[in-house]
């Protein structure tokens, strides 16, 4: 099964990265960007077809590896 | 005479670059990256630092400063520019150098002496080396390791060991022409027996060495 | 659940809220009462230690600022100070080790930078669980990740720090970083507000929720098995715009452009409104909508408290306002005139057209709480002190050697700091690895040293003798390397003051730093202390942390360096004889599963007369080492592996593994003249590719590789 999971900075940690790209875009004429955050997205193929299973394994690796739970969130996709 | 050493927000090596070359008799002073032109100036460095605080990827925002307009223009002309750790991954994203500069194969930072080897004397950086020569300087980098995937680029430096699997071991790359070099390790930082190495000043020597009257 | 005042979900005791509604005659309302709060908190006024730290000698002619500013300045002489100042930031690297280091290494520039300065170097000193507990490789990892991260990209070099490990440590790392400035003395800026009339200019980051509350509730109460609940505190790091404010800042002092500036950390807009009015005697208006902020809807008691980072509060003249803002808009910062001095004391707050706060600035430093705790000698020390040393009758001092190379406290420190720069700016002579630091101060011939030493196992087992060793062996550190010790900055790391027994902890370490002081004429111009470093309910070894500042005038022109021992060369001990007693001694820490005994006291008048020596020597010998961790075995085993050159050891058994303080080795030419002091003996030869203690041999070679190898094989 293909999943993608995208994990972001929660809304109200700071995001240095972001903000210096805000500043490059306004700087070349894209001044109506209001703000850009730098998310992280990966790609998985994992063994099984148990769409449940397979979304709870992805949470577990999630919580342990691909996110940091004290700054970020994670959204997880399941395609086909 | 003078060295125009560019200080974009983010840059932190640019007063070292100046003593270094102040020490050898050379003039240069710090422009800003505002700056739209290089009147005066009959040479660029770019030098090392966290330009733009590497947002996005090393070098990408500050290609697009507006002191690059004139950067390149010298590039064209044949004037020196030269390009220091920081400094050399801007000149490959503003592409006056080929290739490009990714994290160092074990994903970390690395500052040590590392020795470099001088495969190329017929650049601005290298004219006044012996071929071979082996100098001892400091590298200060996390991506450090170039890589060329059009397999362009004349390595003019490389490095003994092989500190961050960097391409064909490529601590400096120049342009076919010569006059655009960018080097990975910090020749200002090897430049007083006090602090370690004089080796540095090769590199510098052979920089001011090339100038010629604007 | 039982409904909490809200004074006490903001870490106030009831005792505390009366003084509140006291000093305002009247119930706070909101915004004053998180302004109280934070500014009460044990983190910001030190409640619980400011008793005791007036102990501490804090006058001496070259004293420019004491404590009490954000950074300690000392003369240097010729028109040069420096500034100097040490924090901890242990309980947010706890819960995030990499943004927690980040953010402690941007709060020690600021405070250093806020005074007038150009901050030069950093060092950091880091304390974990042992490292065969994964959590606590991933601490580490994330805490040299973190300063590594922020300390490179803003461009201050970390030229030194110490790492130390035990047990205690596992649920509390301390991450402490300590940092130097120098500066012309007409750059020196105060934190004052100036007169009736100045404008408050608040430059930097946009504020946003971080760190809500991280003042009172993550610095000042103890962790538990909540502590994931507390996370949302967590400030993110950005160095990038602490950058573009230090050049900013610096070219505003260049331009004589501010009466004062104060730097915004815990308590963010309530210290830097009150404190800097405070001190002035002022009052001053401050409207809370004119903050540039980052996220919409923040309320008043938010916009006071937000910690967020890599902010300044400049207080300017009205007609300089608009060259700073021009400055400011130059290196890309953001800035917004937000208040106005006042006269009077008051210190109004306004938000969205209301009054929220209308206070007496002064009380919110001021008034603060101050407790006598309890103190009690631990009932547990008799049985601590009371356990025998280790018998060493039964090892090869050779192989005792190798394993005490292979502890990743004493082995080689590379794997750290060759992720820090160490060399931007060209002033690091001697760097990490070594003794002290030697950092040139250019156009001058001055030198300025740096040691920062703890040692958690000694203060453990007899804080007063540990305190005071911690300032001798620092200043011995800074008198190899050529320099007379000059001044004092701590970092007091302890287990929670309510508890008698740490509060005599603390008041024995103290006592005994004071004594050092004392005893060396070396001020202390500013510190730290960290309480609540307990993990359910366990206090971590008393851990504080001493940095010796040290001028070199003139520096040696080819300072002392372990690398340069050649064959043939003499090593000669300088110092005391040793004792016998291995209390405390990491020879201790490798055989006995606990540490006992009572460490051998320090010697004032010796160690006098033995840093003196020392600095001397530093003037004419190729290698100067002091004699600490391992005792004279690792010492020597440092010069040769360093060296790459063997070296044999003769003297008596007790000197081998012996840390008695105030010793150190000296190396000279063959046929050299003896080293110019009485208690000086001829301790070994250089030569050959083994490390020989008393005919018992190591190579070199495995020494080096082992040496070399002992943090990295643990972090693989």
């Amino acid at each position: 099964m293909k999943v993608r999971v995208e994990v972001t900075r929660r809304p109200e940690i700071a995001d240095p990265q972001g903000t210096t790209i805000k500043r490059a875009l306004h700087d070349l004429g894209h001044t109506h960007v209001n703000e850009v955050r730098v998310n992280s997205v990966f790609h998985l193929e994992i063994d099984g077809a148990d769409p449940d299973g397979v979304r709870s394994k992805v949470e577990e690796m999630c919580r342990q590896l691909l996110a940091n739970p004290v700054l970020e969130d994670f959204d997880i996709e399941l395609l086909q | 005479m003078t060295t125009a050493v560019v200080v974009f927000p983010g840059t932190n090596c640019e007063h070292d670059v100046v003593s270094a070359i102040s020490s050898l008799g050379g003039n240069a002073r710090l422009v800003w990256h505002r700056e739209t032109d290089l009147d005066g100036y009959d040479s660029v460095i770019l030098p090392g630092g966290f330009a733009h605080g590497d947002a996005l990827r090393t070098g990408a925002i500050a290609r697009f400063s507006p002191i690059m307009e004139p950067v390149a223009r010298f590039a064209r002309a044949g004037k020196p520019v030269v390009g220091i750790c920081n400094g050399f991954q801007i000149l490959c994203e503003a592409g006056l150098l080929p290739g490009a500069l990714i994290a160092n194969r074990d994903l970390s930072f690395i500052c040590r002496y590392v020795d470099v080897e001088v495969t190329d004397t017929g650049t601005v950086l290298t004219n006044n080396a012996e071929p071979g020569q082996r100098l001892r300087i400091p590298l200060n980098s996390y991506e450090g390791n170039w890589v060329s995937p059009e397999g362009e680029g004349r390595v003019v430096v490389r490095y003994v060991d092989d500190p961050n699997g960097s391409t064909d071991r490529a601590a400096a790359v120049a342009n076919s022409a010569g006059n655009v070099v960018g080097i990975m390790p910090h020749p200002e930082r090897a430049t007083d027996r006090l602090l370690g190495s004089t080796d540095g000043n090769v590199f510098l020597r052979s920089f001011l060495s090339s100038l010629v009257p604007a | 659940m039982t409904e909490q005042p809200v004074h006490r979900l903001l870490g106030m005791t009831d005792g505390e809220y009366a003084s509140v509604v006291d000093i305002l005659d009247r119930p706070p309302m909101p915004a004053e009462l998180a302004m109280y709060s934070v500014m009460w908190s044990e983190h910001c006024s030190y409640k619980s230690s400011r008793k005791h730290l007036g102990r501490f000698p804090t006058e001496a002619p070259w004293v420019v600022v004491g404590p009490g500013e954000n950074a300690g300045v000392v003369d240097l002489g010729d028109g040069w100070l420096a500034a100097l100042r040490i924090e901890s930031h242990n309980h947010p690297s706890f819960v995030e080790p990499y943004q927690g280091a980040a953010t402690g290494v941007g709060g020690i520039l600021r405070d250093v930078f806020t005074m007038g300065a150009r901050p030069i170097a950093l060092w950091d000193q880091i304390r974990f669980g042992p490292l065969d507990n994964p959590k606590n490789r991933y601490l580490l990892n994330g805490v040299v990740g973190g300063i590594a991260g922020y300390g490179n990209a803003v461009g201050v070099p970390t030229v030194g720090g110490e790492i130390e490990f035990d047990p205690g440590y596992t649920g509390n790392p301390l991450v402490n970083v300590m940092c130097l400035g120098i500066l012309k003395r007409e750059q020196l800026v105060l934190g004052t507000a100036g007169t009736p009339g100045t404008m408050a200019v608040l430059l930097g980051k946009a504020t946003g929720r971080d760190g809500i509350g991280g003042a009172s509730v993550l610095a000042s109460a103890s962790f538990d098995e909540e502590s994931g609940a507390k996370r949302p505190s967590v400030q993110v790091g950005d160095p990038f715009e602490e950058k573009k404010l230090i050049e900013a800042c610096l070219e505003l002092y260049d331009k004589a452009l501010v009466v004062g500036v104060q730097d915004l950390g815990a308590a963010g807009l309530s210290c830097a409104t009150s404190e800097p009015a405070g001190r002035a005697g002022v009052g001053m208006e401050v409207d809370l909508d004119r903050v540039h902020t980052r996220e919409s809807g923040m309320t008043a008691p938010e916009l006071l408290m937000s910690e967020s980072q890599e902010r300044m509060m400049a207080f300017v003249a009205p007609d300089k306002v608009e060259e700073v803002l021009a400055i400011a808009d130059k290196w890309e910062i953001d800035s917004a005139v937000v208040g106005e001095v006042k006269a009077g004391g008051t210190l109004r707050i306004s938000h969205r057209g209301e009054v929220v706060a209308e206070l007496p600035a002064a009380t919110l430093a001021d008034n603060a709480p101050l407790y006598d705790r309890p103190a009690r000698r631990p009932a547990w020390l008799d049985e601590v002190q009371g356990r025998p040393g280790p018998d060493l009758s039964f090892h090869d001092p050779a192989d005792l050697l190798r394993d005490l190379l292979d502890d990743p406290a004493i082995g080689s420190s590379a794997w750290i700091h060759e992720q820090y720069d160490h060399m931007l700016f060209l002033n690091t002579v001697v760097g990490p690895g070594s003794d002290g630091s030697l950092l040139r101060v250019k156009g001058t011939d001055k030198g300025l040293a740096v040691s920062t030493d703890g040692n958690g196992r000694l203060c453990y087992l007899e804080p007063r003798i540990g305190g005071a060793r911690l300032v001798y062996e620092a200043a011995l550190n800074v008198a190899v390397t050529g320099a007379r010790p000059m001044a004092v900055v701590d970092n007091l790391n302890f287990g929670n003051p309510e508890k008698p027994e740490v509060m005599w902890q603390f008041k024995e370490s103290v006592e005994g730093i004071s004594q050092a002081c004392e005893a060396l004429e070396i001020p202390v111009v500013g510190g730290n202390v960290s309480f609540y470093n307990e993990t359910d309910g366990v206090d971590i070894n008393p851990t504080p942390v001493i940095g010796v500042l040290g001028l070199a005038d003139p520096m040696p022109g080819d300072p002392p360096r372990l690398s340069r021992a050649t064959e043939g060369m003499e090593l000669w001990l300088v110092g005391p004889e040793a004792s016998g007693n291995l209390s405390g001694t990491a020879v201790q820490r490798l055989l006995d599963d606990k540490p006992g005994g009572i460490p051998t006291a320090p010697d004032p008048a010796t160690a006098r007369h033995v840093i003196a020596l020392a600095a001397d020597l530093a003037h004419t010998a190729p290698v100067l080492h002091d004699i600490s961790d391992g005792g004279l075995a690792v010492a020597a085993a440092e010069i040769s592996i360093a060296s790459g050159i063997g070296v044999s050891i003769e003297a008596p058994e007790a000197e081998i593994f012996s840390e008695d303080p105030h010793r150190f080795l000296v190396a000279i030419e063959a046929g050299a003249s003896r080293p110019a002091a009485e208690s000086a003996r001829k301790v070994g030869v250089f030569g050959g590719d083994q490390i020989v203690l008393n005919g018992s041999a190591l190579d070199v070679d495995i020494g080096a590789s082992t040496y070399l190898d002992a943090l990295p094989r643990r972090m693989r």
